[in-house]
């Protein structure tokens, strides 16, 4: 089902196409991703497993997880969550890997073989919130930027960040996400930033610093001076049997699903984390109009905001700590959840076992920095559970241990957009004085930028960010 | 206990609540905030500057009840929407409540409708004074509702009538 009126949000849609799922006339809008279009029309098995033939949904919504791999006019492997519906497409269901021989031949070709290489001052990649102010502030400093984003539109995660921000006036607090997005998309300086979209950076070259980057189907190479990764993370999956139901989705996935495309996930829902997302999440699927039945969380605490924690609690949805998921029932996609509750040592106690009929369970057990770009550039990395897993080492001005490469936002440990933003100015301050660039402000600009960030981060709520920190820099 | 419920117990509440003398002077804000997390909007919302400036981000906010007069710009300021206006000298029946509400459809002036407490119980029936929802409310809109003076502590959330049906 669309979401037809919402208090935040106002969809804007392509025109109304048919299309064709396994030989079945349907219709969606021009333009939204073909599984947001089948899930509008109850199709939320996309896929079979290539093993068992299990039925399979999408989880993450945003072209990371490919658990919603299909068949898109004749070619198979299409990762349905991110590629946008055309009048009359023909989908069809996945079976196991999915037979290329009789795919049309679509070879992606060079722009020019080896003289076609782009120069830059610096490539950044990831137009979220930490790319978007890297490159703003790298623009300040008097550096060209390359900004690359594999999505057809920048402003990465906050596009669907229908809440309010903390922070202070600085990091854009009590503003919307994605207002955000577009007040940081107009400060971008159009002349010194080459914006490319749908260009998802396949590698990078050690070599020769090249980055190789397909483009709308062409592969172009980019030589910048510097590289600020801005990848951000992807959402953890969480250990149940049956926990590749479809219907289970990345609680981001949910609010993309919701806010971004305007479809509504389900009927009833449970919420698995009480952390930040997980809170945030369950407020804007009430929202959408849709039921939260619960929200779950492991550890004995909540681990968000305790003000994000009443604001659901005030819409009646109960949080129960120290309760996990037992296991996912449903034949083709969720029916049922059992949950069951853990004791001190985190053992999960026979006899308190709870069925909830849910057709949509959300994950927000946390995120994981996308970082293959940096361990492909060979960065020395390190497992820091507080920061989200492996989380790159660096300096007090985000470089790497890899000279020229620098990281910021979630990519270099998960946490707040607000922070990652500051981040985002220091990498894009620093790697542009690196090369000469200065406009007289750069030393005022970097310390305001370090002393942002100690500020964000001083307070309890930090503290395992701070213990994660220290281990990195 | 808020760290496992998402509810305030009773003894967080007293250490935000105004005095009783206060509240019985008019119109005051109530910042139902009891974490220190990075966020000051609050402080920059207020124009009477009865929420002081944060020494620290992480501090959590200090208002003077007296320099407060009830004027609201501070609620949908709020990320955490939890600051909320009583009234007590209102009316002789009732006592006035303002509180944000970003839900579809927006009840109308002069609407009965549940009201909820802090679980989203319902503990009685309210009407709806007044709905501001104009360009500084920016899609937080205020509702101002009346309650009985004995809930005007605990009632913190509303529900419209239909949907419950």
């Amino acid at each position: 089902m669309h979401i037809k009126e919402h208090p935040i949000l106002a969809f804007k849609r392509g025109r109304r196409v048919e299309f064709f799922f396994d030989g079945k006339k349907m219709w969606g809008y021009e333009g939204e991703p073909i599984a947001a279009a089948l899930h509008a029309n109850g199709v939320r098995v996309l896929r079979r497993s290539i093993k068992l033939n299990r039925p399979r949904g999408f989880y993450c919504a945003i072209g990371n997880c490919s658990s919603c791999l299909m068949k898109v006019n004749g070619e198979p492997n299409v990762r349905v969550c991110v590629e946008r519906l055309e009048e009359g497409m023909v989908v069809g269901t996945q079976m196991a890997k999915g037979d290329l021989s009789r795919a049309k031949a679509n070879p992606i070709s060079s722009s020019g073989g080896g003289s076609g290489i782009r120069k830059t001052d610096i490539a950044v990649i990831g137009g979220g919130p930490a790319g978007l102010s890297a490159a703003i502030s790298a623009n300040q400093m008097g550096a060209k930027v390359t900004l690359l984003d594999r999505n057809s539109r920048i402003g990465g995660q906050l596009i669907k960040q229908t809440h309010m921000f903390f922070g202070s006036e600085k990091q854009y607090a009590f503003i919307r996400g994605i207002d955000i997005a577009d007040i940081l998309a107009d400060k971008l300086d159009k002349e010194m930033t080459d914006v490319m979209l749908n260009a998802t950076v396949l590698g990078y070259y050690r070599e020769d610093g090249v980055l190789g980057v397909e483009e709308n189907n062409r592969f172009t190479k980019i030589k910048p001076e510097r590289i600020i990764v801005a990848t951000g993370a992807s959402e953890k999956v969480l250990a149940f049997p049956n926990n590749d139901l479809p219907g289970i989705y990345g609680a981001g996935a949910a609010q993309t699903l919701m806010n971004e495309h305007g479809v509504v996930p389900g009927n009833n829902v449970l919420m698995v984390g009480a952390g930040n997302i997980g809170l945030i999440v369950s407020y804007q699927l009430m929202q959408a109009g849709i039921n939260v039945k619960a929200i779950i969380e492991a550890a004995s605490k909540i681990g968000g905001y305790w003000v994000h924690a009443s604001k659901v609690r005030r819409l009646g949805v109960p949080i129960y700590t120290s309760y996990t998921v037992k296991k996912a029932d449903g034949r083709e996609s969720l029916e049922r959840v059992t949950i069951w509750q853990l004791d001190k040592n985190w053992q999960p106690l026979k006899g308190t076992e709870i069925d909830l009929n849910v057709d949509v369970m959300c994950i927000a057990v946390g995120l994981s920095p996308l970082a293959e770009l940096l361990w492909q550039a060979g960065c020395q990395m390190k497992y820091i559970p507080e920061l989200g897993g492996h989380t790159p080492l660096r300096g007090e001005d985000m470089q790497t241990t890899v000279k020229g490469i620098y990281v910021a936002g979630d990519v270099a440990g998960v946490e707040e957009a607000s922070s990652a933003m500051v981040e985002g100015s220091l990498a894009g301050l620093c790697a542009a004085k690196s090369l000469g660039y200065d406009n007289g402000r750069f030393k005022e600009l970097r310390e305001e930028a370090i002393n942002e960030l100690m500020n964000l981060r001083s307070g309890p709520v930090s503290e395992g960010m701070r213990k994660g920190l220290e281990q990195l820099i | 206990m808020i760290e496992k419920t998402g509810v305030p117990t009773p003894q967080d509440l007293w250490k935000v609540f105004p005095p009783k003398e206060r509240l019985e002077k008019g119109p005051v804000a109530i910042i139902e905030c009891f974490q220190r997390i990075p966020c000051d909007p609050c402080y920059t919302a207020c124009k009477k500057e009865a929420i002081q400036e944060f020494e620290d981000i992480n501090d959590l906010p200090q208002i003077d009840f007296e320099i407060c007069n009830g004027c609201g710009l501070c609620i949908s300021r709020c990320p955490g929407l939890c600051i909320f206006i009583v009234d007590q000298t209102y009316s002789e029946t009732g006592v006035l409540i303002k509180l944000p509400f970003e839900f579809l459809p927006l009840p109308e002036k002069g609407e009965e409708v549940d009201a909820l407490n802090r679980k989203g119980e319902v503990v009685g029936k309210t009407k709806v004074v007044k709905v501001q929802n104009g360009r500084y409310e920016d899609k937080t809109p205020v509702i101002s509702i009346l309650v009985p003076k004995e809930l005007s502590m605990e009632v913190r959330n509303i529900r419209l009538r239909k949907n419950n049906d």
